[in-house]
C-alpha cells in the first residue's frame, strides 16, 4: 500500500472546532474563502496530493473524533470492485489506478455503508471498535462463509 | 473531454475528487454520494449554488469550505436565481470578450433541498426553468425539512410521521400526498428531467451527464435517503434506497422535452412496500392494526403510478 498517497502533509492536519469561533457578527460580508492557495486551472485532473489546498480547505480538517467504530481494509480478499469508492459519503475510500489503497482515516465517519457494499465473501471491509489495533483485527479476519442452503 | 468515462466502476473511479471530506453531514447520509457523483461525473469547471439546508450549512462550516469549486452559498429560495444569474452573466462576458478564459467549459449547478425546492424556492425554480438558462437543478430529497428538525414538505409522502405532522392515537402522521415534482417541471417543457438514485450509480451518473451536456434548464429529483429523520441505522442507506427503487416507491424515469418518457430501472423482483416502509422509524406506526390500511393506500398509489409511467412511455406522448 502506497503509505504516500494516504499520508500527504496537508490531509486532515486540523482538530475540527479548534480554531478560534468566528460569530456571525465577525464574518466579513461577502467573504470569499479560497479552498487552494493558487490559481489551480484543470483542478479535475489534479490528485489530492498534488493540490495546493489552502488552510480554509476541509480536506486540511479531521473528524476522526466522531468515529467510534472504524471500518478495516484487507487489500487480500479485495476484487477493486469500487462499490466502497461510489458510495462512501465522505470521500473517505482511496483509490488509485482503478485499484484501492486504503481508507482515509481523518475523514471516515465510520458510517459502515463501505462495509455493507462489499461483495467479496469474506467482506474485504469489516467493522472494529476503534481501540482495535488494524493488524490484530486483520490477523483474525473471518473465514469464507458457506452459502445457507434453503 | 467533459465527461467522465462511466463504462464501469473501476473507470469511473479514476475520477478526482472535487467535494472534500471532513463536512459534517451526519454519517451515511446520501446527500453527500449524490454531490459526489455529480462532481466527479465530469471534468468541466463547475459554479454551484445552494440553497440553505442540510447540505449547505455543513458543507460551509466558517472558516472551512468543502467545495473545490465556485460555490455560492444564497438564501434558501434562491440557488436556482445565484446560479441562472452567474450563468449569465457569464453569457454576457463572453459576449462582450471580457473573460479572462473565455474557452473553459463551465457548467452552472444548483443544488436544493425538497423543502426548498417542492415549497420555499418553487417560484425562484420555475422562473428559473421557465426563462430557459443554461443549468442543471438538482434537488436532494430526502422528503423533510432535516436541517431545522424534520418537519414535514409537500415532499413527505402520506403516512410519515414528522416533527410537524405527528403520528399518534389520532394521526397517521402526513395525510396530504407527495407533490409530483417531476411532472410540473416536466410541463415547463424543460429539454431534460429525470427522477434518479444513488443505489443505482450508472443510470444516475449517466441522467447527471446527460443533464450537465443538454443545453437549457434541467431538472433532477434524487432520492436522499436521510438516516435522522427517516430513522435507519447510518450502514444501510444503500439497502434502504435499493428498497425505495425495488419497491417503486420511487421509480427511476427521464422525460425529454416534457413528453417523451422512458424507464430507466425495472426492478426484477419488485417487493411490496411494506418492506419498505417496515426498514425505516419514521413508518413504525403504520404497523399498528388501527392504521394498517394507509398500507394498503400507499400500496395502491404506488401501483397506480407505475402503471401510469408505464402507458406514457408506451405511448410516447
Ligand atoms: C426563508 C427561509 N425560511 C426558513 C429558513 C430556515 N431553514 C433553514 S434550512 C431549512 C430546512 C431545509 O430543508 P430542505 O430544503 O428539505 O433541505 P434538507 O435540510 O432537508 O436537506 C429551513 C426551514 C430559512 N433559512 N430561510
Ligand atoms: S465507514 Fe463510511 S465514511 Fe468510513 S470509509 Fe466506510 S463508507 Fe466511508
Ligand atoms: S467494495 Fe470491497 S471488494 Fe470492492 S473495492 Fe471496496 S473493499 Fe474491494
Ligand atoms: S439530517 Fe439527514 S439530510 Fe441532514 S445531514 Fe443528517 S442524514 Fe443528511
Ligand atoms: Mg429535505
Amino acid at each position: 500500500m502506497s503509505k504516500g498517497v494516504l499520508a500527504t502533509d496537508k490531509r486532515g492536519v486540523r482538530e475540527l472546532g479548534a480554531e478560534k469561533k468566528v460569530g456571525w457578527d465577525e464574518v466579513p460580508q461577502g467573504v470569499v474563502l479560497n479552498s487552494f492557495d493558487d490559481n489551480v486551472d484543470n483542478l479535475s485532473h489534479l490528485r489530492p496530493e498534488e493540490r495546493p489546498y489552502s488552510d480554509f480547505n476541509s480536506f486540511t480538517a479531521t473528524v476522526a473524533s466522531w468515529r467510534v467504530i472504524k471500518p478495516v481494509y484487507n487489500r487480500d480478499i479485495c476484487i477493486d470492485c469500487q462499490n466502497c469508492w461510489v458510495w462512501c459519503p465522505d470521500t473517505s475510500i482511496i483509490s488509485r489506478d482503478k485499484q484501492m489503497i486504503g481508507i482515509d482515516y481523518d475523514h471516515c465517519k465510520g458510517c459502515g455503508v463501505c462495509v455493507e457494499v462489499c461483495p467479496t465473501n469474506p467482506k474485504s471491509l469489516l467493522m472494529f471498535t476503534e481501540a482495535v489495533d488494524n493488524e490484530e483485527a486483520l490477523s483474525g479476519w473471518p473465514e469464507k462463509k458457506k452459502k445457507e442452503k434453503k | 473531454m467533459a465527461i467522465t468515462n462511466i463504462k464501469n466502476l473501476k473507470e469511473f473511479s479514476t475520477a478526482n475528487e472535487r467535494f472534500e471530506g471532513a463536512h459534517l453531514l451526519c454519517p451515511g447520509c446520501a446527500h453527500s454520494m449524490i454531490v459526489r457523483e455529480l462532481m466527479n461525473a465530469t471534468d468541466d469547471n463547475l459554479v454551484i449554488a445552494s440553497n440553505t439546508g442540510c447540505l449547505e450549512v455543513s458543507t460551509a462550516v466558517y472558516p472551512y469550505t468543502s467545495w473545490d469549486t465556485s460555490w455560492i452559498h444564497i438564501g434558501f429560495e434562491n440557488a436556482a436565481t445565484a446560479a441562472t444569474g452567474a450563468e449569465a452573466m457569464f453569457k454576457a462576458r463572453k459576449r462582450k470578450g471580457t473573460l479572462p478564459n473565455p474557452d473553459a467549459p463551465v457548467k452552472f449547478v444548483a443544488f436544493g433541498g425538497d423543502g426548498s425546492t417542492f415549497d420555499i424556492g418553487f417560484q425562484w425554480l420555475s422562473g428559473a426553468m421557465e426563462r430557459g438558462h443554461d443549468f442543471t437543478y438538482i434537488c436532494l430529497d430526502n422528503e423533510n425539512y432535516a436541517n431545522t428538525g424534520g418537519q414535514r414538505s409537500s415532499a413527505t409522502p402520506v403516512g410519515a410521521h414528522t416533527s410537524t405532522a405527528q403520528a399518534g392515537s389520532v394521526s397517521y402522521g402526513k395525510k396530504q400526498k407527495k407533490k409530483d415534482i417531476v411532472a410540473i417541471m416536466a410541463a415547463h417543457g424543460a429539454p431534460y428531467v429525470a427522477q434518479l438514485a444513488p443505489n443505482k450509480w450508472k443510470s444516475m451518473a449517466k441522467g447527471f451527464q446527460k443533464a450537465l451536456e443538454t443545453e437549457g434548464p434541467c431538472f433532477i429529483n434524487t432520492v436522499s435517503a436521510c438516516t435522522t429523520e427517516w430513522k435507519f441505522d447510518p450502514k444501510d442507506t444503500i439497502h434502504i434506497t435499493d428498497l425505495a427503487t425495488d419497491s417503486l416507491m420511487f421509480p427511476i424515469y427521464e422525460i425529454i422535452n416534457g413528453t417523451e418518457l422512458n424507464i430507466l430501472y425495472r426492478p426484477k423482483n419488485i417487493i411490496p412496500v411494506e418492506e419498505y416502509l417496515a426498514a425505516q422509524g419514521r413508518y413504525k406506526h403504520l404497523f399498528k392494526p388501527q392504521y394498517r390500511h394507509v398500507i394498503d393506500e400507499i400500496q395502491k398509489d404506488i401501483d397506480a403510478k407505475w402503471e401510469y409511467l408505464q402507458r406514457r412511455e408506451e405511448a410516447k406522448v
